[in-house]
Formats: C-alpha cells, structure tokens, sequence
C-alpha cells in the first residue's frame, strides 16, 4: 500500500501477537493513530474532527431522542414537546441534536472552502474529495428529513415544497413524487419514512467518512503549500511530518474545546436563533405560512433554485431547445443539483498544476469572490423573489457556474504561479526559523 | 353557519396579512426588557403568578394550554406555588371529559383545558416561541441576537396595540391593531385597566398585565428557561476552562517541533 512510510505496529507481549495473527485491529487502530501529518497544517484544518465530532454527537442525542419520540402525525408535534417538558434534560437533547445540525454545517461549509483553496480535490486526492461530497448530499438529505421530524409549520411545507422537485422531472416526475412520499401529499406515510431514512442515512454517513478517512491516510494529507510529503525513506518522511498523536489530537481538541464554548452559549442562551418560529406551530396542511424559508444550510442552493425563472434567456432558449421538456421549474432543479455537481468535478475542471491558492495570484481572487458569492446565495435565498434579489441571485447563481466551468479551467492557462517551496520542511522552517 | 364563514374569512385574512407582513408590512413590536432576559434572567416567580391570574381570568376564556401540565405550577423555574394550591387550582378548571361521555374533576397530573370551536383562538402553550418579533436589520434577524427573537414583546404589543378602530368584514368584526401583521385582528380588545385584582397590590393597568401574562407564556412555552441557561453557563465556563489547559498543553507540545523555548 502506498503510505507515507512509518514505524508500524509490533505485538510485544504473548497477548497481543495472538490477537494480532488473528485480527490486527490494534495495530490498525496504532497505525491511523500515529500517521504521519504534514507539520505545516493550519487552523483551516481542524475541521475534519469537529465534523467526526458532530456526527457523534447527532448520532449519539439522536439516539435517545428516538426513545421519546412518536413518529406519527398526530402524535409528533406533541411528543416532540413532551421531551422539551417532562423527558428529563430532554429539553438539552433536543436543542444540542437541532442546533448540532448547524454546527455540523458550518463546520462541512468551512471543510469544502478549505479544500477549494488548498486545491485538496487535486490528483491524487479525487476520490477523497468524491466521497467528500457523496458525505455532503447525504448530510443535506438527513437534515432535510430531520427537520420534517417535529412536525411543525415548516416541516411540513418544507416537505412538500422540495419533495415537489422532484415532481417537476418530465414526464416520470410525478410518479416519482408520490412514490417518495407514500401518497398522493405530505402524510404519515411519508413522515414514516424520512424517520426510518434520518435514523438509517447517519449510519451510512459514519460509514463513508471511515472510507474518507482511509483514502486520504493512502494519499496522505494535503498542506497549505500543496507541496507533498517525501516519501523516499522514513527519515526523509520524518523531516515533513509528525505524527498524528500527540501533536494534532492536542491541537484538534483545542479548536473543538473553542468552538464548543460558542456552540453551548448558542444551545444555553438562543437555542432558537437559528430556527424558525413557525416551527413551534403544529403541522397544518389547510394553512400555507406566508413565507416558507428552508434552514440557513440551504438557502445557496435554495437561491440557486430560484434564481432560473421563466424570463431568464438562458431557461428560454433551454426550453426552446428541448420542446418545452425542460421548463424553468425544471431548469431550476437542474441548476441546484447542478451546482454541487460542479463542484463535486472541480479536480478535473481545475488545469492548474499548482495544487495551493497560496501559490496563485489570481486564483486567489477568484476564489475570494466565490466565498463573498456563497455569502450573496445565502443571504439572497432567505430574501423574498422578487426585485432586486432576482437578479441578485440571477448574477450570484451565474458566477458560481462560471467559477467551475470557465475561471477554474482557464486559470491553469492563463495564470503564471508563484514559486512553491521544494519540501514542507523548507515551508516550516521558514516559519520558525529556529526549527531543527 | 355564518360563524363558519367568519372564521374562513379571518383565515383567509390572516394569511393576506401573511403575505403584506412578508413584503415588508409587519406590525410594530417594541421591547420590553422582561426579566428572563439575558444568559443570566431568570423569571419573577411573582410575575409568573400575575400572569396566571391573568391568563386564568381572561385569556382562558377563548384560548388553551394544551401542552402544559398543571402540576408543573408548583415547579421550580415556574411560578412555584405551594402543591395544595396547584391541586386546588386543577379541581376549580373545566371537568375532564371521560371517552364514555362522563366527566372527572381535573387533577393536577392533567394537561390545562384546550379550546377549540366556534370564535375560540389558537392554543398559547408555545405562542412566545412561534411568533418572531424583531426581523431586522433588513430582515437578517442579526437584531435578534441583541433582543432575543421577541415572541413575548410580540405579545405585549398586541396586547396594548389596540387603536379603538373597528370595522365588519364578512359579518366579523376586525379590531385595528398596531403589532398585529395586516393592522386588523379578530379578537376584541381582551384588557381594560383594572380588569384582574392582583393579591399582591401590584397596579393592573393594560401595560402591567399585558407584561405579566406575556411572561407567563414564555414561561409556558420554555419552562425550562432556567435550566437552560444554568447549564449553558456552566457548560461555556468549563469549556473556557479545558481550552485554556488545552492551549497550554499545545503549546508545549508543539514548541520541540517548532524549535520554541518552553516557559
């Protein structure tokens, strides 16, 4: 296997080789362990555990949320309150499992942005970042579901607003939409469902991040110079990196200890900012709330979806085109899942051999735009569609596919690179100059 | 039948308001600085008792507690009255009506009375929560973050929004109302000065009350408002805590690596 070389586990005691000739689970667990990290990395990579943190976190709440909870639509909104009052600390459970939600997408946001600029999607890392976001899909799917759960006022309109996406596919969407929602509507069978699919999907979750895990400890860790780890002998491995345990534990849990004083000041003092109010009204399919907004973690993509309306050219002469079977509806669907597909393919629209944005005087700015354009979608997806936030999420929508499709492919062209460090040890020792 | 029609109309009405509350027509909520506030407000337990005297003597009329359990009165972080009092309480509300047609007095165990029919409101158990006072600046609801989400100042000021303009829709009478989206709500001015005699002489006028019984509905719908921000406050100081040691002991750990003097 192709790792970066390091000292491997050796059973000592008569117990330990037994067990070792049998199931090598403890020199497996020795060897992840101590993998050698690049010595270089820096705060943007923290993010990695406070995920693993996040979804332990979701698993482990949601759990003993699942022993109180009721799913049944005449029974969930009341269950959901009845672990607010009378489960004891139920009230902590709840909040820690729907505002944990957030922090888990805060933390995936600030992964995906890092690895966008540290170019981490780069060859030999592709599948890694693949999996990356087959995790992320997910995470928005059992979200989504999750948030259908209490049965509240934007569970339910929620539900059938995305579910009816899938509605707008030609000629099968229909079809499709009932079969997702057991019915005809938004009804127990589908609340059934998409709580057997929110216990199910974080399972699958744990499973793929085990393969995230196992595939980027193959390629070894990026770094912020780009620059890979030697690998022509353990010493010269050595020079690039330390091992994971002690020094990246230590410091991984001190980002976590830091962003968990932030994280339980929002779940003790404003476990309800992020929510919305009409949540705390009871399913109603006879009344429609005047403004059904999605969870913040959506609004990019949510704004995405709305900016290709019937007037905009581009979906006039998609529509044109296809003889009316791709209509602005399903234009806009297309557009969303278009725009994590982009995404998903950045490591082969990408040309430039320069793997870091530190090396990249233009990229740099393009990518700068690209955070303030994420910005733009998320506040614009909570906005109201009508004039101006049409065609701010009009322009926004438009600059996030020109990124992928034109500014990443034709950067590696145009753009002359910066001089890179030849090893990380150079990079390091640059920084502290009293390394030896 | 004509109630019925009434009733469709301030539906479709409210959801009218709905709509000119997104585009920019939302009511005027001001704050009121209650004493929950803050990561260290707790409830005024006498506040509390005000606001179920209010709600008890008023609001019940038309409007229930259905996720509230009675026995939580006496609870503490609540309006903690003595048990005999909180049992006493239960037995003088609406019987329990038993799936064979009989009735039971209510016990204390029992959830307060729903309403539900004809010209009866929405149940208050989680109002203070599902309503949202403070959108701004520019609808982001970062203000939310200084005034918290404004459920219970939303109540006040519907309370107190009252113009003394009427008028008939649809055969329903609609009261003017400042903080109501939309300006106009069904239901008819509930406060008038003096209308409670509150046990502990404290004045009644429509603003005291008005305060008293919003408290009490924050207290309904997070009764375990105290709670919460204890552990939050212990949670954030032992947090600020283990990242000191944790800060401490990276930076020794590090410092071989980084060829630093270690202290």
């Amino acid at each position: 296997m192709a790792g970066i070389p390091h000292d491997h586990y050796e059973p000592k005691s008569g117990l330990e080789k037994w067990l070792h000739k049998r199931l090598p689970i403890v020199g497996l667990m020795y060897d992840t362990l101590v993998i050698p990290t690049p010595k270089n990395l820096n705060w943007m990579w923290i993010w990695g555990i406070i995920l693993t943190f996040c979804l332990a976190l979701q698993i482990v709440t949601g759990i003993v949320l699942v022993m109180h909870y009721t799913p049944h639509v005449d029974y969930a909104f009341a269950s959901v309150e009845h672990i607010m009052r009378d489960v004891n600390g139920g009230w902590a459970l709840r909040y820690l499992h729907a505002n944990g939600a957030s922090l888990f997408f805060v933390a995936v946001y600030l992964h995906i942005f890092r690895g966008l600029y540290y170019g981490s999607y780069k060859a030999p890392r592709e599948v890694t970042w693949i999996i990356g976001m087959i995790i992320y899909l997910m995470m928005m799917g059992t979200a989504f579901m999750g948030y259908v759960l209490p049965w509240g006022q934007m569970s339910f309109w929620g539900a059938t607003v995305i579910t009816g996406l899938f509605g707008a596919i030609p000629g099968i969407g229909e079809s499709i939409q009932a079969w997702l929602l057991g019915g005809p509507a938004v009804d127990n069978a589908t609340l059934n469902r998409f709580f057997s699919l929110h216990y199910l999907l974080p399972f699958v979750i744990a499973a793929l991040v085990a393969v995230h895990i196992w595939a980027f400890h193959t390629t070894g860790n990026n770094n912020p110079t780009g620059v890979e780890v030697r690998r022509g002998s353990k010493e010269e491995a050595e020079k690039d990196t330390v091992p994971f345990w002690p020094y990246y534990v230590i410091k991984d849990l001190f980002a976590l200890a830091v962003i968990l004083v932030v994280f339980f000041a929002i779940v003790g003092f404003m476990p309800n900012y992020l929510g919305h109010p009409d949540n705390y009204i009871e399913a109603n399919p006879l009344a429609t709330p005047a403004h059904i907004v999605p969870e913040w973690y959506f609004l990019p993509f949510y704004a995405i979806l709305r900016a290709f309306t019937a007037d905009v050219w581009v979906v006039q002469l998609v529509n044109f085109l296809s003889f009316g079977i791709i209509d602005a509806k399903f234009f806009g669907v297309l557009a969303m899942f278009g725009a994590i597909a982009v995404m998903a393919l950045a490591p082969w629209l990408d040309t430039s051999r320069v793997r870091s944005g530190r090396y990249r005087p233009m990229f740099k700015w393009w990518f700068a735009l690209l955070c303030f354009d994420f910005v733009v979608l998320m506040w614009v997806g909570a906005m109201p569609a009508e004039y101006p936030y049409d065609w701010i999420s009009l322009i926004a929508s438009a600059y996030w596919f020109a990124y992928f499709l034109v500014i990443l492919p034709l950067l590696g062209i145009i753009e002359k690179p910066l001089p890179q460090p030849a090893t990380i040890e150079e990079d390091f020792k640059a920084h502290y100059p009293a390394a030896e | 039948m004509l109630r019925k029609i009434a009733i469709s109309a301030v539906a479709a009405l409210s959801l009218m308001s709905g709509a000119a509350f997104a585009a920019g027509g939302a009511g005027h909520v001001h704050d009121t600085a209650f004493a929950h506030e803050g990561p260290f407000g707790t409830f005024d337990k006498n506040q509390l008792q005000r606001g179920l005297q209010v709600y008890t003597e008023v609001c019940s009329a038309c409007h229930g507690l259905k996720f509230v359990a009675i026995r939580t009165l006496a609870d503490e972080g609540g309006p903690q009255l003595p048990a005999d009092q909180v049992r006493a309480y239960a037995a003088s509300l609406d019987a329990v009506m038993l799936p064979d047609g009989n009735e039971r007095p209510r016990e204390w165990t029992d959830k307060f009375p729903t309403r539900s029919g004809d010209g009866m409101g929405p149940d208050l158990s989680l109002m203070a929560k599902a309503r949202a006072g403070f959108h701004g600046p520019y609808g982001l609801g970062i203000n939310q973050l200084v005034k918290g989400i404004g459920g219970p100042e939303y109540i006040v000021s519907i309370l107190t929004g009252y113009t003394g303009n009427e008028k008939v829709e649809a055969g329903t009478t609609f009261y003017e109302n400042t903080a109501f989206p939309g300006g106009w709500i069904a239901m008819a001015p509930p406060l008038s000065d003096d209308q409670v005699t509150y046990a502990d002489g404290h004045p009644a006028s429509v603003h005291h009350m008005a305060e008293d019984v919003a408290s009490f509905l924050m207290w309904t719908a997070e009764p375990h408002l105290m709670a919460r921000k204890h552990m939050g406050f212990v949670a954030v100081l032992f947090l600020i805590g283990l990242s000191a040691l944790l800060y401490l002991t990276n930076k020794k750990l590090w410092a071989g690596v980084k060829g630093k003097k270690i202290a």
